[in-house]
């Protein structure tokens, strides 16, 4: 057991910060899921944090100068070097508190970048950062596409996704690669914390936040936030379909505490794939065939994510 | 005072850096810095230095990193060549409008392709806009000096940018030469504590970085052209405290034996020496030639080179780099935009030599002078040409 964590009470709706760390009036679409994930991250920090924001939706809404959603230090260099950032920022208060230059006090310091800049262009960045140990946690906000730059597929970009370099045409069905598994080769860095979250979940997401802050070390946590301009879903059943990918095993909850795995909400009876495609422009084209597959492996992952908590 | 010793210049701009007092260094190893880094890890795990030592996987994330740390508060400090500065690239154009005042030795290498690991000035002529006050070291000495002189300039309040010693790759930074070191209690009277007007604290917050739309985005931009062109006040202001404690004077430029030349031969980096040796001979045998060497060539140092150039009639410009397809080297082609039009300005030919490691030698020196004069007295077809090509 981790002992940082021993202490820790956890979010209940009756111990809710009341503070709004990332300010109101930001520029984010209606209904994005991201910006209402990342605003209960802030609230699971509190202002005693550092942020360092990857290029993408989250640094451009919040911060055209001269307005700033921040008020807490945040520092943006670029798309794909967010957890370089962070390590530089560790060391530097780690060697200025050791040197009396600052005062001694802990600072969170939180890396936070989209699907892309964490999966695809940023993950030598973060592989590094991790595998160096330095104090920080990551939060990958990830809705499954390019959106910033206008709905280009990524690495976790699901399996027949329409996205604008994924289309479905005569030759092709959208995507036709399956999810990269980002929280696993986070785990493979033997990190102490790693977890997936939702938005639907605010209390779950809102408790593993704080969980990554607390543990000494690297900590990953990877947010599912839907994203209505990019799927082209209703801007208010973003929460519902972030609670559809966790209800019907697409997208499930759970922890790795030093390589063990905790499924943080068993589905014992999953609703259909097909319920969570539903109302999503991306996967309207896709046949009963694909969805039959899907299915098949959504089910096998679920299996797989089981056998894992059995065995650690 | 001081000790005299023959030493490494890796290691001594390492030892530089240590009496520096570095807060974070970050850095990823690539010939022919590596020598400098390695020290400094050594320095760092004898707890000679108090320091954190960021092993980085690349460097772009090295100067992530850097970025990082010095927005955090710290004095920090990296060092490269080549390739690896041609990886950072997309992060050297952040430090320098964000203000961060890293500190980075640049051990010039030739670029890939074909792969080289010997010395010219290709890498960091193609980081040439980056923003960042650069200066070039002739010899040991001047790169133990430069990156002290570095860190008092890059951190002073009123300049706040970030500053790059280039050393010849192996020319310079694998030879062993006479070097004094300085004291600590020298150097510590000469270079103060960092003290940043912002940093990342949570006290404070700040946001750093954000978004540029296009009603502030040419602001910004100049003013940061405004804070590197003032920056030279600081520049001249540091070199001259130097020369108070330390008692080594420099200068934007440097001259030798100019007076009255009618040919002068223009270098930057370590190719001086020798461009020195070859005036003497070129002397000796009666020929009006001198040299002007430039030190500081971010801010370029434009009335102080008109005046180091004096009333010479002809300029012969070595440039370590050859930018294919274009009208001449980035020297002669800044050299040909100060002169412009200016009444008695001299003419100016970029000969493109000691490209890859390939040596200069005092024969080529005279052979450069000997066309610099031909050309002259009618116009060549090109601005430029490529000196030591071997027959095949």
């Amino acid at each position: 057991m981790i002992t940082e964590l021993e202490k820790f009470k956890g979010f209940s709706a009756k111990n809710l910060p009341k503070e709004e760390v990332l300010a109101p009036g930001h520029r984010a679409c209606q209904g994005c899921g991201e910006v209402l994930a990342l605003r209960m991250v802030m609230k699971a920090l509190g202002k005693d944090v550092i942020v360092c924001n990857a290029t993408g939706c989250m640094e451009i809404i919040t911060s055209p100068f001269p307005q700033t959603s921040w008020q807490v230090p945040w520092i943006h260099i670029a798309f794909e070097n967010a957890a370089s950032v962070a390590s530089g920022i560790e060391s530097a208060r780690k060697v200025l508190m050791r040197k009396g230059r600052i005062p001694k006090r802990h600072v969170d310091i939180l890396a936070v970048g989209g699907d892309g800049a964490t999966g695809d262009i940023g993950l030598n960045w973060i592989s590094g950062a991790m595998e160096r140990g330095h104090d920080f946690l990551y939060v990958c906000l990830d809705n499954e596409a390019y959106m910033n730059t206008g709905v280009q597929r990524s690495g976790c970009t699901p399996y027949g996704a329409m996205t604008t370099t994924s289309p479905p045409g005569k030759k092709s069905f959208g995507q036709v690669t399956w999810k990269k598994n980002i929280p696993a080769i986070m785990a493979a860095h033997e990190i102490p914390y790693v977890a997936t979250a939702s938005p639907a979940y605010f209390l779950d997401l809102m408790n593993k936040v704080k969980k990554a802050a607390l543990v000494e070390g690297p900590a990953y946590v990877h947010i599912y936030s839907p994203c209505p301009t990019g799927w082209g879903s209703a801007g208010e059943r973003s929460v519902e379909f972030a609670k559809l990918a966790v209800e019907t095993r697409i997208f499930p909850l759970y922890e790795v505490i030093e390589g063990r795995y905790v499924i943080s909400r068993k589905i014992t009876k999953p609703k259909p794939v097909a319920d969570y495609f539903k109302g999503q422009r991306r996967f309207r084209h896709l046949s009963e065939e694909h969805l039959s597959f899907i299915q098949a492996k959504v089910d096998e992952e679920y299996a797989r994510l089981v056998k894992l908590a059995e065995a650690t | 005072m001081g000790k005299r010793v023959g030493i490494e210049v890796s290691i001594a701009i390492a030892d530089a850096v240590k009496l520096a007092r570095a807060d974070v260094i970050a850095a990823y190893p690539i010939t022919p810095q590596t020598h400098i880094v390695e020290h400094l890890s050594e320095i760092v795990a004898n707890g000679e230095l108090d320091a954190e030592f960021i092993t980085v996987e690349s460097e772009h994330a090295a100067m992530s990193c850097c970025c990082g740390s010095s927005a955090a508060g710290a004095r920090t400090y990296t060092a490269t060549s080549s390739q690896g500065l041609a990886l950072m690239s997309e992060i050297l154009y952040h430090p320098g409008p964000m203000r961060l005042p890293i500190v980075m030795t640049v051990a010039n290498r030739a670029l890939a392709a074909p792969i080289s690991i010997w010395n010219d000035h290709q890498d960091i002529m193609a980081q040439r806009d980056i923003g960042w006050i650069q200066t070039f070291a002739e010899n040991g000495q001047e790169a133990v000096d430069l990156t002290l002189h570095a860190f008092r300039v890059a951190e002073d309040r009123k300049v706040s940018l970030p500053m790059i010693v280039n050393i010849d790759g192996f020319t310079l930074s694998h030879v062993i030469e006479p070097i004094v070191i300085p004291d600590q209690e020298e150097v510590d009277a000469y270079l103060p504590a960092f003290k940043p007007r912002v940093r990342l604290d949570v006290k404070k917050p700040v946001t750093m970085g954000p978004v540029g739309i296009p009603e502030v985005y040419t602001e910004a931009k100049m003013a940061h052209n405004e804070a590197i062109k003032a920056s030279k006040r600081v520049i001249l202001q540091g070199w001259k405290e130097f020369a108070e404690i330390f008692g080594r004077e420099y200068n934007p430029v440097e001259t030798y034996r100019s007076e009255d030349a009618e040919v002068l031969l223009v270098t930057m980096g370590s190719i001086s020496e020798t461009a020195m040796s070859a005036v003497d001979a070129m002397r000796d045998k009666g020929a009006s030639v001198g040299l002007v060497r430039i030190r500081l060539w971010r801010p370029f140092p434009g009335p102080e080179f008109r005046k180091a150039a004096g009333k010479a009639s002809v300029l012969a410009v070595i440039d370590r780099c050859l930018p294919p397809g274009a009208v001449c080297g980035p020297v002669g082609a800044e050299l040909r935009s100060l002169f412009y039009k200016m009444p008695g300005a001299p003419k100016i030919f970029s000969f493109v030599a000691g490209l890859g490691g390939r040596d200069v030698t005092v024969e080529r020196f005279e052979e450069i002078v000997d066309k610099a004069r031909a050309y002259a007295k009618k116009r060549p077809t090109e601005l430029y040409e490529v000196i030591g090509v071997r027959e095949i």
